[in-house]
């Protein structure tokens, strides 16, 4: 500690001058803080301001500053100092803001303000500035896994960013399903015709890319490394293996049509007249080939009559087919009832669906559907029975709540959905222990991770993702999904989903470079440190990891992947003997913050709660609610957390042996439409905190004293209403009797 | 004029329909019927049966009226009592997603129906439509005073008689604040070129015919 | 201002002692202080009203409406057609978009006009009177004429379905349409702004042929006025206007009620707001009398 110096600044702007005594705080910083420097500054984040701290660090050989003046999440450009370690002391929505300018509301206002400037000094006495990723490479090289629309359109765009890429493709051609179709569905204004698949335009222009390697007939035999380093071995059909180096991978491997096999009562096996839409391809290609119309397939009769059944095996509430819908189907049959109906306008083509869905513009290819004079019928169908040549279906009309039936159809075509082709999911095979690492044949990247072969799963097959801020990101860094792997999706989303996965990878290998986190602490150039000599090899940083960061050594010692780190501190909540820590980011920093705050005497009546708040979402709408100067409780000091998952349970305890009265962790929601920026963290947080109940109870303190919330960044107003409920709660059950013994 | 076809000439353009669409209701309807060719664009969303006023009385509404339309329940369309219930509130019309006519449809199936015979035999606003017609098309003007009377007893004297005596009152109420003339019983009010006037309707009824592959 | 002339379209309820002849005498004695010269179609027709439907198809529809056109494009050139019906407004404008949206049916329409030696040739429009004053007036000039403001009175803004749509008056809402609102307050009265059965179908023809389903439907547009404390209804159609005034004695028999709503057209305000006489506003016309409005009619002007 001998060269840290701390400089602490105390602002007087924004009212925070007339509504709390900054000598007071000043006077803290400098006794209790050890500041070797504290001003106080009428507008601290002015140029003269901002120059006063620089020339402190340049001149004065300041190496830790503490900022009390507005929250961390405000002026960030202002009081940008990378040089130094920077704490903030957030007095402004934290105290001001979020407390009644009443007379009988200073003094708790001032012990706010008093305690947070205690916290930032402390905090920053613990801090260092991180030094950045020693194991940072880049290799401007990407790997798309899959060479259909999606992998061609990635690997096409990162071309064109000045990416060299390799395409991996497991068929003996690029195209995938695309190339199956006989036309697609319209991209392009008017939205009106089924359009050429393009598919040959892509092919060309991919082999006529110098940037672009394709592989054809290969699988992936194994993944190993980080982003920016990559080890790849591609496994050609004809047995040779090479072994290859990428900076990410895009994984495009697309969707297997959903086995009409499994729907006998559809027909499907008992005509060569009922098919699935890409057996109706098939016929149409064979037909254009031919140059005449499509034939009847038992008899090469002629074709009067089509029936298109929606929603065949899928959107099954049974529990025997797919349950969800795949979001194509329905513009897919509308554009194959018009190969019918562009040839032949007296073919009768009935499409019958429970809802026709047709997002983006299929709403207007709908329309030209009706207008051509496809028939669509609102109705649910029981079965299709065949009879020689013909079919009849058999159908619950909806409108009109009769049981009816078409009989006489020459074709049935059955909209089964898209299974995608995620390889295995990780969380139902047993993983191979360390050092005996085999490829798996049904594994699409064969990625030799600690925690699986795959890319890990959230519903129904498909890889997960955070669909709401990070769609694109998987729970393995470096490595992006795109197209019906992802979701049930057509061509044209398919092309935004893989130019969207290319940008993405692309900013992994460059962040990967600079030794920076990806997102969601994007730039965050600290990372997860491990004191070995202090690790029981008890495995829960490797298995709690949501990104699959950490790998084993044959002695059960962690292995961290820094570049494949999102920096959520969940490894170090998890760690029961707290060796793993950041240089910015600590169980000592935040434990350091917990214990400088004063806690008054139990005579006081002044009840203190500690809250750790995710800095996603919680600390956000606390920042936002004092904006709107919500007010709620005094009694709250509030600690800013990288995700609940980082939380350990050694905080709480301190917090509760030191006489806090009450905790409240305030993190995002979880479970499957989970909001978590890290995607487990505050799902195993939930878990960890689920057992805190003994080690309570081992205290002889109420369960109460400890609360979990599951908090969004929009609860602006409910957050107050939390707190002050909490401690009303709290002034009920009394308080804590552990006060004066920590 | 109102009677250009008998019950015998109706019965008649059924069967030749019948045998010319045979199973094709759609199509039937889309060179037949008003704006029969907006039929096919309906996506049952059902707007405008929740957005009409008489809704709770239509057997059928114009969504299902589209969906049987579609699926070839020919006499059960135009048989309905359903489209005869139409106010031409116009309400469906401005908030159809699809800007499908609604009111005009419903009139023409109605039009249509009543061409071949097939319209519900029992039903007012039916035998409305046909004395106005009849009303209007006299003189080129619409006569209140004889459409009422009309109304009145079409069912008979004794029965026009009872309905005029229950009506006394707004008809004393009506002649008090001039808003009626008994005068206009003996003739009224009408165009003065009755004859081109009746024979443009003519006219305009042979061509639509022909059009519609209607003419004898 | 220069007087502004129109081909006046009073259609078949509107003539002398018509159903709707005091709308008549309000339009004349409203459009004599806006310095308005209505000039009849010479030898007008029916335009086949709503439910005409049982005679013929669309075809003979539309001629009857070309027929109009036909004679006021030859006898009244360069005027605007003014229609006071909202059913009139509506067929005309129907078949004028509809001719001008098909050749064919232009060509038909004309084959069949040549029977009484008439051809259309869409040169004139057809405007509903209140988009004259909202128009080619526009609410602050018709609000310089008022000399009686109808202080104290509270107006119910009828505006019902046909003026209102399908086409409706430029710039208003089909939901919830303001200019009867507007223009009442123009005239100095109160305007019940939230009376929600504003667009509310009143049965229209099915009055006559379905009168309990109407009568259903015009108990909700009464009860509603007294609800928000109307003291009368005001309209622009004259068929809402004579269905809503002379059905409620059939709905008090039915329901039990007690109405007694006056129901008058915006020219009777317009008129006596303007200082006319309660005979001028045709307020002898009405089967409910709206006594406020008299009351301020027989009062001396304001200015």
């Amino acid at each position: 500690m001998a060269d840290t110096k701390i400089a602490a600044y105390i602002c007087r702007g924004c009212g925070l001058g007339e509504r709390l005594s900054t000598g007071q705080l000043a006077k803290i910083a400098e006794k209790e803080g050890k500041a070797a420097i504290v001003r106080e500054h009428d507008f601290l984040c002015s140029e003269a301001g901002v120059q006063l701290i620089r020339d402190d660090i340049e001149k004065q050989g300041a190496t830790h500053v503490a900022i009390a003046a507005c929250s961390r999440r405000a002026k960030t450009e202002a009081f940008h100092f990378p040089t130094v370690a920077v704490s903030r002391a957030n007095l402004r929505e934290g105290v001001i803001w979020c407390q009644p300018d009443t007379d009988a509301a200073r003094e708790a206002t001032q012990e706010m303000a008093d305690d947070y400037v205690r916290m930032a000094c402390d905090e920053l006495k613990r801090m260092k500035v991180p030094a950045g990723n020693p194991d940072a490479a880049r290799l401007r090289r990407l790997l798309v896994v899959g060479g259909g629309v999606s992998g061609m359109t990635a690997a096409l765009e990162a071309s064109k960013a000045g990416y060299a890429v390799t395409i991996v493709e497991k068929s003996g051609a690029l195209g995938g399903w695309a190339a199956k179709l006989w036309k697609r569905t319209p991209a392009h204004e008017p939205f009106r015709e089924p359009a050429d698949t393009g598919v040959a335009a892509l092919v060309a222009a991919v082999e006529a890319d110098p940037n672009i390697t394709v592989r054809l007939a290969s699988v992936i035999a194994r993944t190993s490394g980080a982003p920016g380093r990559f080890s790849v071995d591609i496994a050609a059909e004809s047995g040779a293996t090479a072994t290859e180096a990428f900076g990410a991978i895009v994984q495009a491997t697309g969707f297997t049509p959903y086995d009409a096999a499994k729907l006998p009562e559809l027909g499907f096996g008992r005509s060569p007249n009922v098919v699935d839409q890409a057996g109706l391809e098939a016929l149409a290609r064979a037909a254009a080939a031919k140059g005449g119309p499509i034939r009847r397939p038992s008899d090469g009769g002629e074709v009067k009559t089509v029936v298109f059944v929606q929603c065949a095996g899928q959107r099954d509430d049974s529990g025997r087919h797919l349950p969800y819908c795949s979001g194509h189907c329905c513009a897919t049959s509308i554009k194959q009832a018009m190969y019918f109906k562009d040839a032949n306008p007296a073919v009768d083509t009935v499409v019958l669906y429970t809802d026709l869905r047709v997002p983006g513009n299929g709403e207007d290819f709908y329309r030209s559907g009706q207008s051509k004079g496809v028939v669509f019928s609102k109705g649910q169908v029981s079965a299709v029975e065949p009879s020689g040549d013909a079919c009849t279906v058999r159908f619950r009309d909806l409108i009109l709540d009769e049981d009816t039936a078409i009989e006489n159809a020459d074709l049935v075509v059955l909209a089964t959905g898209q299974v995608p082709n995620a390889g295995v999911d990780i969380d139902q095979v047993p993983q191979d222990e360390p050092g005996q690492w085999r490829p798996d044949s049904r594994s699409v990247l064969n990625l030799a991770y600690r925690q699986g072969k795959d890319l890990p799963l959230l519903r129904h097959g498909f890889s997960d993702s955070h669909f709401i801020c990070f769609p694109y990101e998987t729970r393995r860094t470096g490595i992006y999904t795109a197209g019906p792997v992802r979701r049930p999706m057509d061509i044209a989303q398919a092309v935004e989903d893989a130019t969207g996965a290319a940008l993405k990878a692309i900013q992994a290998i460059e962040n990967a470079a600079a030794g920076r986190a990806a997102h969601p602490r994007s730039g965050d150039l600290s990372f997860p440190i491990v004191r070995l000599e202090g690790c029981t090899q008890c495995k829960r940083c490797t298995v709690e990891c949501p990104f699959g960061a950490i790998d084993e050594d044959e002695k059960r010692y962690p292995v961290f992947n820094e570049s494949r780190c999102r920096r959520c501190g969940t490894c170090m909540g998890a760690c029961p003997v707290r060796v793993i820590a950041f240089e910015n980011y600590s169980v000592d920093t935040v434990g350091a913050q917990l214990k400088a705050v004063e806690i008054p005497d139990e005579f006081a009546e002044k009840p203190r709660i500690l809250v750790l708040a995710c800095e996603n979402d919680a600390y956000p709408a606390l920042d936002m609610a004092g904006m709107q100067r919500r007010v709620y409780s005094a009694f709250v000091r509030v600690i800013p957390v990288r995700c609940l998952g980082s939380v350990n349970t050694i905080w709480i305890s301190d917090a509760l042996n030191r006489g806090y009265d009450g905790v409240m962790l305030m993190g995002c929601k979880h479970g499957d439409d989970y909001q978590c920026h890290f995607v487990k963290g505050s799902e195993l947080a939930n878990y960890r905190m689920s057992k805190i109940d003994d080690t309570l109870k081992q205290m002889a303190l109420e369960t109460e004293r400890v609360a979990s919330y599951e908090v969004a960044i929009t609860d602006i107003e409910r957050l107050p209403r939390l707190i002050d409920e909490y401690a009303a709660k709290i002034g009920e059950i009394g308080l804590s009797p552990l006060k004066g013994f920590g | 004029m109102p009677g250009d076809a008998g019950m015998g000439d109706m019965a008649d353009l059924n069967e030749r329909a019948l045998a010319k669409y045979r199973n094709d209701f759609l199509r039937e309807v889309e060179e037949r019927v008003d704006e029969g060719h907006w039929v096919k664009m309906c996506m049952q969303c059902g707007v405008c049966a929740g957005s009409c006023p008489f809704g709770p009385h239509w057997e059928h509404s114009p969504p299902k009226i589209f969906l049987m339309i579609r699926a070839g329940k020919r006499e059960a369309v135009l048989t309905s009592d359903s489209m005869w219930m139409c106010t031409s509130c116009y309400n469906c019309v401005v908030r159809c997603p699809r800007k499908l006519p609604i009111t005009t449809i419903m009139h023409g199936l109605a039009t249509y129906a009543q061409r071949l015979g097939l319209a519900p035999k029992v039903q007012p606003t039916r035998d409305f439509s046909i004395i106005f017609w009849e009303n209007f098309t006299r003189t080129g003007r619409a006569n209140e005073m004889r459409l009422m009377l009309r109304l009145w007893f079409k069912e008979g004297f004794a029965a026009g008689v009872k309905k005029a005596l229950s009506m006394r009152d707004l008809g004393l109420a009506m002649l008090r604040t001039k808003r009626m003339s008994p005068l206009e019983i003996l003739g009224g009010h009408g165009v003065k070129d009755v004859k081109g006037f009746q024979a443009m309707i003519r006219k305009a009824k042979e061509i639509e015919d022909r059009r519609r592959g209607l003419s004898g | 201002m220069a007087k502004k002339e129109y081909a006046f379209y009073p259609g078949c309820t509107s003539h002398y002692r018509g159903s709707a002849s005091n709308y008549l005498v309000s339009v004349e004695s409203m459009c004599k202080t806006l310095d308005v010269k209505l000039t009849e179609i010479p030898d007008w027709n029916c335009c086949g009203a709503s439910v005409s439907y049982a005679g013929s198809g669309e075809l003979a529809r539309h001629v009857i409406n070309a027929r109009n056109f036909a004679l006021a494009e030859r006898d009244l050139p360069g005027q605007d057609i003014v229609a006071t019906c909202a059913a009139c407004w509506l067929n005309a404008r129907e078949t004028k978009e509809q001719l001008g949206a098909s050749a064919q049916l232009l060509a038909d329409t004309n084959e069949a006009l040549k029977e009484a030696g008439l051809q259309y040739r869409g040169e004139s429009e057809v405007r509903h009177m209140v988009e004259v004053l909202i128009e080619d007036f526009g609410y602050e000039a018709l609000g310089e004429k008022v000399v009686k403001p109808l202080e104290g009175v509270k107006f119910a803004g009828y505006v019902g379905c046909q003026t209102n749509r399908p086409f409706g008056i430029a710039g208003e809402s089909f939901e919830n349409p303001m200019y009867l609102d507007r223009l009442v307050e123009t005239m100095g009265g109160e305007a019940l702004t939230k009376y929600e059965q504003k667009v509310t179908c009143c049965g229209g023809a099915l009055a006559v042929s379905e009168p309990e389903k109407s009568q259903k439907q015009i108990k909700d547009i009464v009860e509603s006025a007294y609800d928000h404390g109307a003291d009368m209804i005001v309209t622009p159609c004259p068929l809402c206007q004579a269905n809503v005034e002379i059905y409620q004695a059939d709905v008090n028999r039915k329901y039990g009620t007690k109405f007694n709503m006056p129901v008058t057209y915006y020219s009777q305000l317009m008129t006596v707001a303007y200082g006319g006489s309660a005979k001028e506003a045709a307020l002898d016309g009405q089967i409910i009398r709206a006594t406020k409005l008299e009351e301020i009619a027989a009062k001396p002007a304001k200015k």
